[in-house]
């Protein structure tokens, strides 16, 4: 499936995926919206000493955070999305823990959120792609 | 500290009502212009670092960001102007020399624009490069001046080596040092794709880059920095470089500071000395020592690669271009004063020098005078900045143009005009490990294989307008160009008629 | 309004010719018939013809057909010509005043032989001499200019319709093996005698219909070679870049067509790599005498007759074949008037050159 990947080659810690993602997921109709907003995207730029690179939902073949939901409310598509149904969720946050990568957070609603690769944002593909000025998050077949 | 006599020339303006403080602009600025003040919760500017690069113009997700020109003035004066002013008040405090980096910016008459291009009419038929072939492959290199047939009468090939272009444009030489590993990366792959010539300048190959030798034209410079046997073997063709646009007369320095690594090796130099070419080449004094080197250049790769001899546009070239044209190279490049350069003394580029139309004309006239064109191609640089200055280019006699500037402004070069200090935001002028990484030679040659395509695309409407189907007949066509608005002498030289005329 | 020489003419125009492969005789009327039905294609301001084989009588010399504008520059010519040349006969050429043709300047015909002390002197071949003689005449001597310079041929033009300068040169007089012929639709000239066509030099005459895009190029690569464009008109060029090429290059006819109207790169591609390697010589050889925009020319030289296209065919022409005879025109109406039954009537491709050669001399 195509998915997200990060090439840390290119990153340059700009961290304007956190906030495309951010937006995109915000359902506002102008990023400048967000001002005054604390953002909890669903990318985040790691960065060490020489290195910088974002991190987003690696939507594992076997997903965990699927098989530790407590409330069936994580899944795999059809299409190999991890998605999330957040009526069904019931805030236990055991994905939040099992996740290895940290990508499963709690919202500001007390339910989880995490990267859906924008399927259900108006965007309709990855956002934090799109605006990426280096090429350095690609959504591609691998 | 004393007295702050310079006031910041731009300004930062920032629409607080859409800055999300995403602190992009902060991490992007190698200037360190923009700061999160946490005591005021917002984005703050220290104007006066501000070198109107737009690399955070660019980057702002919320477009809140934009540079204006300070309204900060002094009191008008036609000749103490502004500029003047503050260059003195720079060197009244430092004592040093002014350096500047790009091309002349001064507003003097830029040729290109005062020509304008024919187009067919009734008599003769426009023709549709969409419906007709079109064709714009140009082949570089000496004619030869006699056809020898062998017994049977088949002709020989009696050519002497050659460049194949598709398209009349190369890229011209910057070095790797001046320029960063990853815009030379987007050069090379960009001349494969396109099937032309970058040039390595005078700062040698990258051993990664060999594999592009074929596009690759490697300068010998005044420094002979890098030059060796396989970097010459590598290569499509030989540049020497006598003189640059930007800075006739005078040579080179890359500080020391950024002779690092990579570059300290593909220099041939060791890291943090300072990288000096002299101002002449020190083995030539006059034109039959050029002609030594241009052979011992071609002996040195059995004849099998042309000689380039590139000089600066100035006030004698057409009897340079006439003697060089006699020293045995195949081609000679001509660089305007508008040409680019990584630094160059602010005096020297804004005051020396010719405008390379002016250049072109007269050397393509002299040559032909003495029956001598066909002995060299003539290629021309020193900012050409559109499809249609390639056109008026070619028209006046030029075999391919050079372009520098362009090149690099399609890898995101905003021309600030500050590539000497080594900050370069786009990561094109810099050695700076995380701004060379801002250029991703995956756009970056992307993006100059649709530029030089985009010109080829008008390159061709332009002739096929003219009824012109092939670019050797517009090679010296000035019947194809009219002037507007110049004098006769200015007509004379650039030998070509007023409009209406 | 600036005179032919001061600036570039273009012209459309109509052409015509007739080829005996057999070497037969054709007399000049017939010329003047099959220009006459394509009238329309010239506006007056110029015609001419060019035959050969018409001086059997006097085939070993130069033929000069002079326009004079005074007697001083016939007197200042003919010393030019004494010093220079043997000259064996020396006339008017003959006309016949008619009203639609006026203004015509003296015109003079001359027999000559280089003056074997002269040549020598000159360390020029023969005919290099000739052609040296001839640009000196005609750019040195206000009021002379020589247009018609080679052996067992002649050119013959004016300022009128093709139809009217035929029957003013009594044309139907002389017998040729070949006739090319020219009607002239200049677009910027008052009309000036010299600057009708054909355009000859030496033996090899040029008559052209088009405007050339790549005239100034061709041009100013062409007088590198010591050839003084001073008509500005296409079919002065034209004639300079075949005569450079055959003359001095020592090119074949065809290989001449190959660099003029090259093949496009593409075409070259194509081609067995021996061929494409010839043809890539040639065109990049020659890259400044490669010509654009739309013509279509005939050659006429000694023996032979070529015929050319541009690479795009943006000038009608067709050919006609009749037992030996071949009829090239602009138009399939001026070849049927003269010949209604033809073997075969066809349309070269742009760039691809007809040329015919006498199977085994004169007749």
């Amino acid at each position: 499936m195509k998915k997200v990947y990060v090439n840390e080659e290119w990153c340059l810690g700009c961290h304007l995926c956190e906030y495309n993602c951010a937006f995109a997921n915000s359902g506002l109709s102008d990023m400048a919206k967000l001002k005054g907003k604390t953002i909890t995207p669903n990318i985040r730029v790691e960065e060490g000493d020489k290195i910088c690179f974002a991190v987003n939902c690696r939507h594992c073949d076997d997903p965990i955070c699927v098989k530790s939901c407590i409330a069936g409310a994580l899944s795999k598509s059809p299409d190999g999305v991890v998605e999330i149904n957040k009526d069904k969720c019931v805030g236990c946050f055991t994905c939040v823990l099992v996740c290895p990568f940290g990508c499963v957070r709690p919202d500001e609603q007390g339910v989880i959120s995490k990267c859906e690769l924008c399927t259900k944002n108006a965007v309709g593909e990855p956002n934090c792609v799109k605006g990426c000025p280096n090429h350095a998050i690609v959504y591609e077949e691998r | 500290m004393g007295i702050n006599y310079i006031y910041p020339e731009f300004e930062v303006i920032r629409d607080t009502t859409r800055c999300i403080a995403c602190r992009v602009c902060e991490r992007q600025c190698a200037n360190e212009v923009h700061r999160y003040d946490e005591d005021l919760g917002m984005m703050t500017a220290d104007d006066s670092k501000c070198v109107d690069c737009h690399r955070c113009v660019s980057l702002c997700p919320t477009r809140a960001l934009h540079i204006e020109k300070s309204r900060h003035t002094f009191r008008e004066n036609a000749n103490w102007t502004g500029d003047k002013i503050t260059e003195i008040y720079r060197q009244a405090s430092t004592g040093g020399v002014l350096l500047s980096s790009m091309g002349n910016p001064q507003n003097i008459p830029v040729y290109w624009d005062k020509m304008l291009i024919n187009a067919s009419q009734v008599t003769n038929p426009p023709i549709d490069p969409l419906r007709e072939p079109m064709e714009t492959k140009t082949t570089l290199g000496a004619k030869p001046r006699t056809i020898q047939r062998d017994q049977d009468g088949k002709i020989i090939d009696n050519r002497s080596p050659r460049l194949t272009l598709n398209t009349p444009i190369m890229f011209s030489a910057m070095s790797y040092g001046s320029i960063s590993y990853n815009a030379h990366a987007s050069l090379a792959r960009a001349a494969r794709e396109l099937g032309i010539y970058y040039n390595t300048g005078e700062g040698g190959l990258h051993k990664d880059f060999y594999e592009y030798g074929p596009n690759t034209i490697v300068q010998v410079a005044s420094g002979r920095f890098g030059v060796h046997k396989e970097y010459l073997e590598t290569a499509a063709a030989i540049e020497i470089k006598m003189g640059q646009g930007a800075k006739p007369g005078i040579g080179g320095h890359l500080p020391g500071a950024k002779i690092v690594g990579d570059v300290s090796a593909t220099r041939m130099i060791p890291e943090g000395s300072d990288a000096i070419s002299p101002a002449p080449h020190h083995d030539i004094y006059s034109i039959e020592d050029l002609r030594q080197l241009v052979f011992s250049l071609k002996e040195a790769t059995e004849y099998k690669k042309p000689i380039i001899v590139k000089i600066a546009a100035v006030h004698n070239i057409a009897a340079i271009a006439s003697g060089i044209a006699r020293s045995g190279a195949d081609m000679i490049a001509i660089d305007g004063f508008r040409g680019g350069t990584g630094a160059a003394p602010t005096r020297i580029r804004d005051n020396v020098g010719i405008p390379i139309e002016l250049a072109l004309a007269s050397v393509d006239t002299r040559l032909r005078e003495e029956g001598i064109r066909g002995d060299v191609s003539l290629l021309a640089a020193g900012s050409i900045r559109c499809a249609s200055d390639v056109v008026k280019a070619i028209a006046l006699g030029a075999d391919a143009c050079y372009i520098g500037t362009g090149a690099l402004i399609a890898l995101g070069c905003h021309v600030c005009r500050t590539c000497h200090t080594g900050k370069c935001n786009w990561g094109i002028a810099t050695q700076r490990p995380d701004l060379v990484k801002r250029l991703n030679p995956d756009i970056g040659s992307q993006r100059l294989v649709n530029l030089v395509r985009a010109w080829d695309h008008e390159i061709k409407e332009m002739m096929g307008g003219m009824g012109i189907n092939s670019i050797e007949a517009l090679r010296g066509n000035r019947l194809m160009l009219r002037g507007i608005g110049l004098t006769q002498k200015e007509l004379d030289i650039l030998g070509i008629m007023h409009a209406g005329e | 309004m600036k005179k032919e020489g001061e600036i570039r003419i273009p012209a459309g125009c109509a052409i015509s010719s007739i080829f005996s492969k057999n070497g037969k005789n054709i007399c000049g009327d017939r010329i003047v018939n099959s220009m006459r039905v394509m009238h329309d294609r010239s506006n007056g301001l110029g015609a001419g013809y060019a035959g050969y084989g018409i001086y059997p009588q006097y085939k070993d010399y130069y033929a000069f057909h002079i326009f004079y504008d005074h007697t001083k520059a016939r007197e200042e010519c003919e010393q030019f010509l004494e010093m220079h040349f043997d000259i064996i006969n020396l006339s008017k050429i003959p006309v016949k005043k008619t009203p639609a043709i006026t203004d015509e300047p003296l015109i003079w015909r001359y027999f000559v032989a280089p003056l074997p002390t002269k040549l020598a002197e000159s360390q020029l071949d023969e005919k290099e001499f000739v052609v040296r003689c001839c640009i000196r005449i005609n750019t040195q001597i206000t009021g002379a200019y020589i247009f018609s310079s080679g052996k067992n041929m002649g050119v013959f033009k004016a300022v009128g319709y093709p139809e009217d300068v035929g029957e003013f040169y009594r044309l139907d007089e002389y017998e040729g093996y070949c006739w090319t012929a020219h009607g002239r639709y200049p677009t910027n000239t008052p009309g000036w005698w010299g600057g009708a066509h054909p355009f000859a030099m030496l033996d090899m005459s040029v008559v052209h219909n088009g405007e050339i895009s790549s005239y100034d190029a061709n041009r100013r690569y062409i007088e590198m070679f010591g050839y003084k464009c001073t008509l500005l008109t296409d079919t002065e060029v034209i004639t300079y870049i075949i005569d450079y090429l055959t003359r001095r290059e020592k090119l074949t006819m065809e290989e001449t067509a190959q660099i003029i109207a090259a093949p496009f790169w593409s075409t070259i591609a194509t081609k067995s790599p021996e061929e494409r390697a010839r043809l890539e010589y040639l065109r990049d050889t020659f890259a400044s005498l490669l010509i654009t925009g739309p013509f279509s020319i005939l050659v006429g030289f000694d023996g032979g007759l070529m015929a050319l296209n541009d690479r795009l065919k943006l000038r009608s022409m067709v050919v006609g074949e009749k037992d030996d005879m071949v009829y090239i025109a602009s138009e399939e109406c001026a070849i049927r008037v003269i010949e209604p039954e033809l073997d075969k009537l066809w349309s070269p491709k742009g760039g691809e050159a007809v040329i015919v050669r006498l199977n085994g001399g004169v007749k």
